[in-house]
């Protein structure tokens, strides 16, 4: 005792000293704490952010092919205007649903068990086959459903096999949507599984003691409290999907938002165009994430 | 169903008669692995009985409440409810409702549709529902409570609408697991009262789980003592309490106070283990004389333990072992109480309250 009292009796250290300053002054503990990462968030992402809206109101003079930094609206007006860029955005969107749609779908199932039936080794090594896929490339895996998906392919020699004719998915809409309900499916997996697992057992032999079966058990009380799980899980999947731009270019001949902005910035130079059609997906995302709140999305992550 | 017989809501101490019990367990078991819960119980609980299960943590009280609601699958035995064999039966098959430790209640839901929600089930209409909703929340003192969430409400309110939920069904046979654990002391006290009012008025069987002695004792009209799977005494509360059969149920329901080995021998005189309740006991000085049907011994306050109403005293006998001892505090101050510690006493009971009881 007397000995671990000591230091409190002579002359206090500057750390010492710093410590105590700081345990009395909460808010500069908070803000010490917090300086790096408000920094980072402040100055790096909103600040490029700011930037980026700015520049959309920018154009490039046609003749010099210079950017200048006069205000305008005309890049929006071509956007608004033309029916190529509204189908590009309205094809991301939609490929966008689709996808978090069959995530969700699959995901469910695969969630459901992992957290209602598996138990101990069976579920972790369901962990590790659902969070393996994350520790390869992405581009290794886009590049190996392409084999999958392409013209002599497994897909092919398997339709080949059941008696069914060549479907050869390789470039289409389809094997895009595919590959990414496939990249991303372990976004949607994980949540719903938290979401599943949060749920009281008491809670499920409760609706089975007032007499419900297990389909009503599912619908009335299992459904309405994973709800805010797959909404965070869509979060994920539709917000990926709507920023992708390299799987459109490897499995499929259509342009998503992201390839033409990469284009009108990368090839044609036109960086204000680019920023103004970039404005969009943030706009949706925006929308999207004001739904998912409703749905309860923030409180299950 | 057939042939209802009446209930009988006073059916106090004694085993039903003829009538068809409520609940019978016939050799009884759950094997969790290695692990028995429940070591072969047989029992018989009558229609309309308060029967409570008392025992410690791990006894297999619960484990029992759970297969009889048809949570867990028995690994031999049989359960029957009203003479029918249920363990096939899954819980929404079965005539019984459960009021779950931690209420369960569904967080989603109000507590109107908490309520209804056996009757949504069974598809009660709409109109009826609402009105038997309003009628249980009543009953259990909550009514215009209907629209509040579960989140809203006090620990004792929400253990109130588990109690409508499960009763608005009118179950034959309702089960409560540990239902007043999570609350404070005087809440638990004025919900005994409540609980027991409430069964004497819907008039439908209660199998109550607890390790509480004393809520035992309050509520119950017979209690069945678990220990290790197994039962080790049933009785009404005044045979458990006075009557022990064994020393853990002396020890368990009460003080355990035991005398046992040669302690025995030399204050009473005979071989075996006997219990004596603590208030029986009265402190004596050293010289005071002792009637012809008292038993006496000699020791010294080794502890006193001042508890407001009471006193308890520990005393070591020279004969070996220790009693306790609560005295009413009459006259008694704290200040005298405790001044006792390491006073020479003389122990005097009357010779009936020395009960034998097996094992110790």
């Amino acid at each position: 005792m007397t000995t671990a009292r000591a230091p409190l009796e002579g002359s206090p250290g500057i750390s010492r000293r710093l410590q105590t300053a700081l345990y009395r002054h909460r808010a500069a503990q908070i803000l010490l704490l917090l300086a790096p990462p408000v920094g980072w968030f402040g100055v790096i992402y909103l600040g490029s952010l700011a930037i980026l809206f700015v520049s959309a109101f920018w154009y490039l003079d046609p003749l010099t092919s210079a950017i200048r930094h006069d205000f305008t609206l005309a890049n929006f007006q071509l956007l608004l205007g033309s029916s190529v860029y509204r189908t590009v955005a309205l094809r991301t969107i939609g490929v966008a649903a689709i996808v978090t749609l069959l995530d969700i779908a699959l995901a469910f199932p695969i969630a459901f068990f992992m957290a209602r039936v598996a138990t101990g080794r069976l579920r972790a090594a369901l962990f590790a086959l659902v969070l393996l896929p994350l520790w390869t490339s992405y581009l290794v895996r886009v590049y190996a459903w392409r084999v999958i998906l392409g013209k002599g392919g497994p897909l092919d020699w398997f339709f080949g096999l059941i008696g069914l004719p060549d479907v050869s998915l390789g470039y289409s809409d389809l094997s895009m949507v595919i590959v990414f309900t496939y990249l991303w499916l372990p976004y949607m997996i994980l949540p719903i599984f938290a979401g599943l697992e949060r749920i009281p057992t008491s809670l499920l032999e409760a609706s089975a003691d007032l007499g419900a079966r297990s389909g009503m058990t599912f619908r009335r009380v299992v459904l309405p409290l994973v709800v805010p799980s797959v909404a965070a899980g869509s979060i994920f999947t539709f917000s990926l999907t709507l920023g992708d731009y390299i799987t459109p270019q490897l499995v499929s001949n259509t342009q998503f938002i992201g390839n033409v902005v990469y284009e009108s910035q990368g090839v044609v130079g036109n960086v204000p165009l680019a920023a103004a059609f970039a404005t969009v997906p943030v706009l949706v995302m925006g929308v999207f994430l004001l739904l998912m709140r409703r749905l309860g999305a923030f409180e299950a992550l | 169903m057939a042939t209802q017989i009446m209930p009988s809501p006073g059916a106090r101490g004694s085993t039903p008669g003829d009538s068809i019990p409520a609940i019978r367990l016939v050799g009884l078991q759950k094997r969790f692995g290695d692990v028995v819960a429940v070591d072969g119980i047989d029992l018989d609980v009558a229609e309309g009985e308060f029967f409570s299960m008392l025992g410690p943590s791990g006894s297999g009280k619960t484990t029992t409440l759970r297969m009889i609601a048809g949570f867990e699958r028995p690994s031999g035995g049989r359960i029957e409810l009203h003479g029918q064999e249920v363990e096939d039966l899954p819980p929404f098959e079965r005539n019984v409702n459960t009021v779950f430790q931690d209420y369960a209640l569904f967080p989603h839901m109000s507590v109107a549709d908490n309520v209804g929600y056996g009757l949504l089930v069974r598809k009660v209409p709409k109109p009826e529902r609402g009105r038997r909703v309003s009628e249980a929340l009543a009953m259990v003192r909550l009514g215009g409570y209907e629209r509040r969430r579960p989140s809203q409400l006090s620990g004792g309110q929400r253990q109130r609408v588990a109690l409508a939920r499960a009763l608005i069904n009118r179950p034959r046979v309702l089960l409560l697991d540990e239902p007043l654990g999570a609350l404070d002391l005087k809440l638990r006290e004025e919900m005994q009262i409540e609980l027991k009012t409430i069964q004497r008025d819907v008039a439908i069987t209660f199998i109550y789980v607890t390790h509480d002695q004393e809520e035992a004792l309050t509520m119950s009209d017979r209690i069945a003592v678990f220990n290790h799977g197994r039962i080790e005494q049933v009785g009404s509360p005044a045979d458990v309490y006075e009557r022990p059969a064994t020393a853990f149920v002396a020890g368990f329901v009460g003080t355990s106070n035991l005398l046992s080995g040669e302690a025995a021998r030399a204050v009473l005189g005979a071989d075996g283990t006997y219990t004596v309740r603590p208030e029986k006991i009265r402190l004596a000085g050293i010289e005071d004389p002792v009637g012809d049907d008292e038993t006496s011994a000699l020791g010294r306050i080794t502890e006193v333990i001042y508890l407001g109403s009471d006193t308890r005293y520990i005393v070591a006998l020279d004969a070996g072992g220790s009693l306790v001892v609560t005295q009413q505090n009459l006259e008694t101050s704290s200040t005298e109480a405790l001044a006792r510690q390491g006073d020479r006493v003389r122990l005097v009971w009357k010779r009936q309250h020395s009960l034998p009881v097996q094992g110790g």
